[in-house]
């Protein structure tokens, strides 16, 4: 049976409430919550006077009321100590969600770390570190004091290219300003570290590179676009499952025609009409068919290319288009610069399109057609939006460069209804010091481990065990590396601190790897670490972030985090500390001085130095002030405040004074890549320092004045030839293997399977990653619903449990990606990365053959169409 | 003593309006302690055993529609031809289920092709074979299932139900 809870009465939230402001945690949207405490001991009542509702509930409250709360919405949780009732409700005045609530984020109250209810009991509580055989608790000093003393010695004798980092560059959970400043400061300004990846991926690099090369920030429009648009054009990206109330919130209502009012009033003098919408998916997605319900059908084109063939199309599209006159001509003129070039360097045929992608020529296009002929002599509005079907697809730089050089052509970015967008992950929240030292090509870390290169591996908050390519050869060298300095460490008394550090560093010179993992929750990479320190996560610490259109939000903190646990910003400026004690016990001076600067208490002392005095911005931006800004927040950057008027406008950095351009990935996350050297003196600084809550004003979107980010202001359209499959190794992969492995993430546990693993709905529903298939497939391997089959290939295997899928091509698979029961990644090859170290992940073929029948966990489970019908 | 006063003012007000308590202890409000021990409150709330239909009048995948635990909880029963697990009835394949979305509370419609309930508002569905399992969807519970009980006469009876029902913050309204 389908997993119940049996709860048929939850406590009532009192009048007297407290209550904080809440942005979702998990994903980019965003959404809106509140977090209401009340003591233990107390509870409202069902008289409108006696609830925070002041709603009559002993009657049925109505459907998309505010007045109801899911058993998943609440807990018990500690608030400075004591047990608190807490609520995690969706709040309906903020503009990004209305009120909805995804089957993430609606859970965050359920996925709280609680003593009480027993939820989220794997939290880390205490630093652990590898003692007599397995991981013991133990103090802060002592944990900090270990790998303080052993990165030094690492760094005394392979210099700072021996350690290395692999560290999220993210807003919300295990991420947010405080947090990527905390950690940017310590291995950017104390160290120059080199050897550093990100959560995602196994090199420091931007996934949308070409977009910033050409001067277009991919954050560059608002929510709102997607409910003025005559056209939404997405392309590798499933948003009813990634950006679930983005979608319904956003998408819908212009889908349905119920946005029309607020085109017609926001955009007179021309024709409006719902809209229409055009995929670029080689699967059919539950987006698409939602779509078809909300739009029909004769509004809904999807492009089934084959997979990895996306570059052509776009350039097919910019050829018809320019061919039949349907460009801005002025935009691009004024705006943009190289276009005839690209023009004639990307020329390619409808016709050589629809051999190459295998979509019919007509459809094409249509697609241009619906994409840029004028309505009315009216510029049509398009706004283009994609994600990792581009982004970790093949020729990841010139195919989103062949996408905005689309947008562009036809004059789609900084306008209304328009933008040419990453749809986005996390939330975003990334504020470090120059990564110039880093370089491009990054170094590629994961394959530099494989190669026994390193000596000390500080992790935050990422699991390469479950998210990187050639995972199955990653952790067998990894297990093997860090198993020489396990085993030295059981070596000697754990209590000798001198001989503890010599067995472990003399165990590095045999080649071995002593692993440090920060994380909230044990990992896979975690079992094979030495240390462990346990860090907070949102709520648990005040936490800033922005979502995918730059709405930057304070996320109070409405909870304490479990046990002796810190903000990872606190724990970075701790390892600083020691660092720096560290080094001047040896008489090295000059370095333990690097490590100044880290005197933070709190993680608003951490902000205050970052984000606050580094941003392009920031010296309008307070906590006291984000909090006054609710869930609404502002949109990033910020101009000014009500006080002082937009004083610091300009969307664009390549003008002067206008801060510092710079090659950070931080305009990877959709912003500027500007990097201020002293906010406090840019202007309106001084009327900003007031301590207040004035209201910040920000920025609805970027790039509205025609001017980029560039040193001329021009966006460069770029060169995007055709080149087939880009990475190594995936030719010979296509031709030897017969099923294509497409991945990507569902709808349960994006962005939260990290806490879902002891969720018991999403564990009950999914206690396999899944893998869709054709049931003609499935005849040939003769599988039935629910088998566990292997998929394999020369670079690995691995598990999932199948998903009869009707709908899915024959020959084409779709499995759920970086899932801890089945990780898609052991059958990805190593070198299937592209000139900028991007890997390759979608373009993956396996065979694949039957383990076992399906297995007593997953019997009660329905394995029914996903796609919604009546 | 105007603390204890007030203690006790809490406690009469708290009694007064928590559902799904007897009102047998109202005239005693006046000493909260002696009362508590007189009229312990239920940890669940109590169910009515409400006669949805007869056997008879079901037929294979034809939705029937009900309510329960009172008018303002529509739900539907069901007779889905073969034995699933918690079905009720001689051929064990009798359900029911509540038809508001547990995600937002808008009707569901039944689909009688696949068996689900399917919500338009936000695309959720939800298999009524398998007790109301989320196939897709918003939600962040499955579909409240009614505990059947059927008698001697073929009456079909629910007495209880495992989730909370969207819009109400106890199952059984005060």
């Amino acid at each position: 049976m389908a997993y119940k809870r049996n709860i048929d009465r939850l406590p009532i939230i009192p009048a007297d409430a407290k209550k904080q402001n809440v942005t979702c945690h998990y994903c980019i949207v965003g959404c809106g919550y509140h977090a209401y405490t009340w003591p233990i001991n107390k509870q409202g009542g069902v008289a409108a006077g006696d609830n925070v509702f002041g709603a009559d509930l002993s009657l049925q409250q109505p459907a998309d009321t505010s007045a109801w709360y899911s058993p998943s919405m609440y807990n018990i949780v500690k608030q400075d100590g004591r047990d608190v009732h807490i609520v995690i409700k969706p709040d309906k005045e903020c503009v990004v969600n209305s009120g909805l609530g995804s089957i993430r984020g609606a859970r965050m109250a359920e996925m709280s770390y609680s003593r009480v209810r027993q939820t989220q009991q794997q939290r880390l509580t205490d630093p652990l570190v590898w003692r007599y055989g397995q991981m013991q608790p133990t103090s802060w000093d002592d944990a900090l004091d270990l790998v303080a003393r052993v990165t030094a010695a690492v760094i005394k004798d392979q210099g700072e290219d021996g350690l290395f980092v692999s560290a999220f560059d993210h807003g919300g959970a295990g991420g947010g300003y405080e947090n990527t400043w905390g950690t940017g400061k310590l291995y950017f300004t104390a160290m120059k570290i080199k050897n550093i990846r990100i959560h995602n991926r196994p090199a420091y690099n931007s996934e949308v590179h070409s977009s910033r090369d050409m001067g277009v920030g991919e954050l560059n429009n608002c929510y709102e676009d997607a409910e003025l648009a005559d056209t939404i054009i997405a392309c590798g990206t499933n948003a009813l499952e990634t950006q679930t109330n983005y979608f319904l919130n956003h998408w819908v209502p212009n889908l349905r025609g119920a946005s029309l009012d607020k085109k017609k009033a926001q955009l007179p003098n021309e024709s409006h009409a719902a809209a229409r919408v055009i995929f670029v998916d080689p699967r059919r997605t539950v987006t698409i068919n939602a779509c078809e319900a909300e739009a029909g059908k004769e509004n809904v084109l999807h492009l089934a290319i084959n997979s990895g063939t996306d570059l052509i199309l776009f350039n097919a599209l910019l050829t018809y288009v320019a061919e039949k006159g349907w460009l801005d001509k002025s935009f691009i003129s004024a705006s943009t610069k190289d276009f005839d070039k690209a023009l004639k360097a990307n020329k390619v045929s409808i016709d050589e399109a629809a051999k190459i992608t295998g979509v019919p020529a007509a459809d094409i296009i249509k697609a241009a057609t619906w994409i840029a002929e004028p309505k009315d002599g009216k510029r049509r509005r398009s706004m283009f939006a994609y994600e990792k079907g581009l982004i970790w697809g093949n020729d990841n730089y010139r195919t989103i460069a062949a996408l905005v050089n689309l947008a562009l052509a036809t004059g789609n970015v900084g306008r209304e209804g328009g933008g040419c967008v990453r749809m986005g992950g996390h939330q975003e929240g990334y504020s470090r010091p120059s990564d110039a030292h880093v370089g491009k090509p990054a170094a590629y870390v994961d394959d530099l481990i494989i190669k026994g290169k390193g000596g000390v591996h500080h992790v935050w908050a990422c699991d390469h065990y479950k998210t990187t390519l050639n995972a199955m050869e990653f952790k067998r060298v990894y297990k093997k590396r860090t198993d020489m300095v396990k085993d030295a460490m059981s070596s000697v008394p754990y209590g000798d601190r001198p001989a503890l550090v010599k067995a472990i560093t003399d165990a590095i010179k045999k080649g071995g790897l002593f692993a440090v993992d920060v994380d909230i929750v044990p990992t896979k990479i975690g079992e094979a670490c030495h240390v462990i320190l346990p860090a907070a996560t949102s709520g648990e610490m005040n936490l800033t972030s922005m979502n995918g259109e730059r709405r930057m939000r304070l996320t109070d903190r409405y909870m304490d985090p479990p046990g002796n646990s810190m903000p990872d910003c606190l724990i970075a400026a701790r390892i600083a500390n020691h660092m720096e004690r560290v080094f001047r016990e040896m008489g090295d001076a000059k370095t333990a001085d690097k490590f100044k600067g880290f005197d933070w208490k709190t993680e608003e002392d951490a902000f205050m130095d970052g984000y606050h005095l580094h941003e392009k911005g920031g010296q309008f931006v307070t906590y006291a002030r984000l909090r006054a800004m609710g869930t609404n927040g502002f949109q990033e950057p910020a101009v000014g405040l009500e006080t002082t008027g937009p004083v610091d406008a300009g969307t664009t950095t390549g003008q002067s004074g206008q801060g510092t351009l710079i090659p950070s990935i931080g305009s990877d996350r959709g912003k500027e890549n500007v990097i201020v050297d002293d906010a406090s003196k840019r202007p309106g600084a001084e009327a900003a320092a007031t301590g207040g809550t004035e209201r910040i004003i920000g920025t609805k979107r970027l790039f509205a004045d025609g001017k980029f980010n560039s040193k001329d202001g021009k966006a460069m359209f770029m060169e995007t030839v055709w080149r087939g499959l880009q990475a190594p190794g995936k030719d010979a992969q296509k031709k030897k293997f017969k099923y294509l492995i497409n991945n990507g993430r569902a709808n349960h546990v994006w962005q939260s399977a990290y806490l879902d693993v002891q969720n018991d709905l999403v564990m009950d529903r999914f206690p396999y990653a899944y893998i869709e298939m054709n049931p003609e497939d499935m005849a040939i391997v003769n599988v039935k619903a629910g088998d566990l089959i292997e998929v394999y290939n020369d670079e690995g295997s691995t598990q999932a449990m199948v998903y009869p899928t009707p709908t899915a091509r024959k020959g084409e698979t779709f499995m759920l990606f970086g899932y801890p029961t089945g990780v898609q990644g052991n059958v990805i090859n190593g070198e299937g990365v592209n000139e900028l170290v991007i890997p390759n992940y979608k373009q993956t073929w396996g065979n694949i053959r039957k383990i076992s029948d399906a297995p007593e966990g997953v019997k009660h489970l329905t394995f029914k169409s996903q796609e919604f019908k009546v | 003593m105007k603390r204890c006063d007030k203690l006790v003012d809490t406690g009469r007000r708290q009694f007064l309006r928590g559902s799904g308590i007897a009102a047998a202890g109202v005239a005693a409000a006046g000493f909260m302690p002696q009362e508590a021990k007189a009229a312990p409150a239920l940890a669940r709330v109590a169910y009515p055993a409400n006669r949805l239909s007869n056997v008879s009048e079901m037929k294979a995948n034809e939705p029937k529609d009900v309510s329960y635990p009172d008018g303002d909880a529509p739900g539907v029963l069901l007779k889905l031809g073969q034995r699933v697990e918690g079905g009720a009835g001689p051929d064990g394949d009798i359900v029911g289920f509540s038809t508001i979305c547990p995600h937002k509370g808008i009707p569901l419609a039944y689909n009688t092709d696949d068996r689900t309930l399917n919500c338009p508002g936000h695309y959720s569905r939800f298999d009524v074979e398998k007790g109301g399992q989320q196939v897709w969807g918003q939600a962040t519970q499955n579909l409240p299932q009614y505990v059947l009980r059927v008698d001697a006469n073929g009456d079909i009876f629910a007495e209880g139900i495992d989730e909370l029902l969207y819009g109400r913050l106890s199952n059984v309204l005060a």
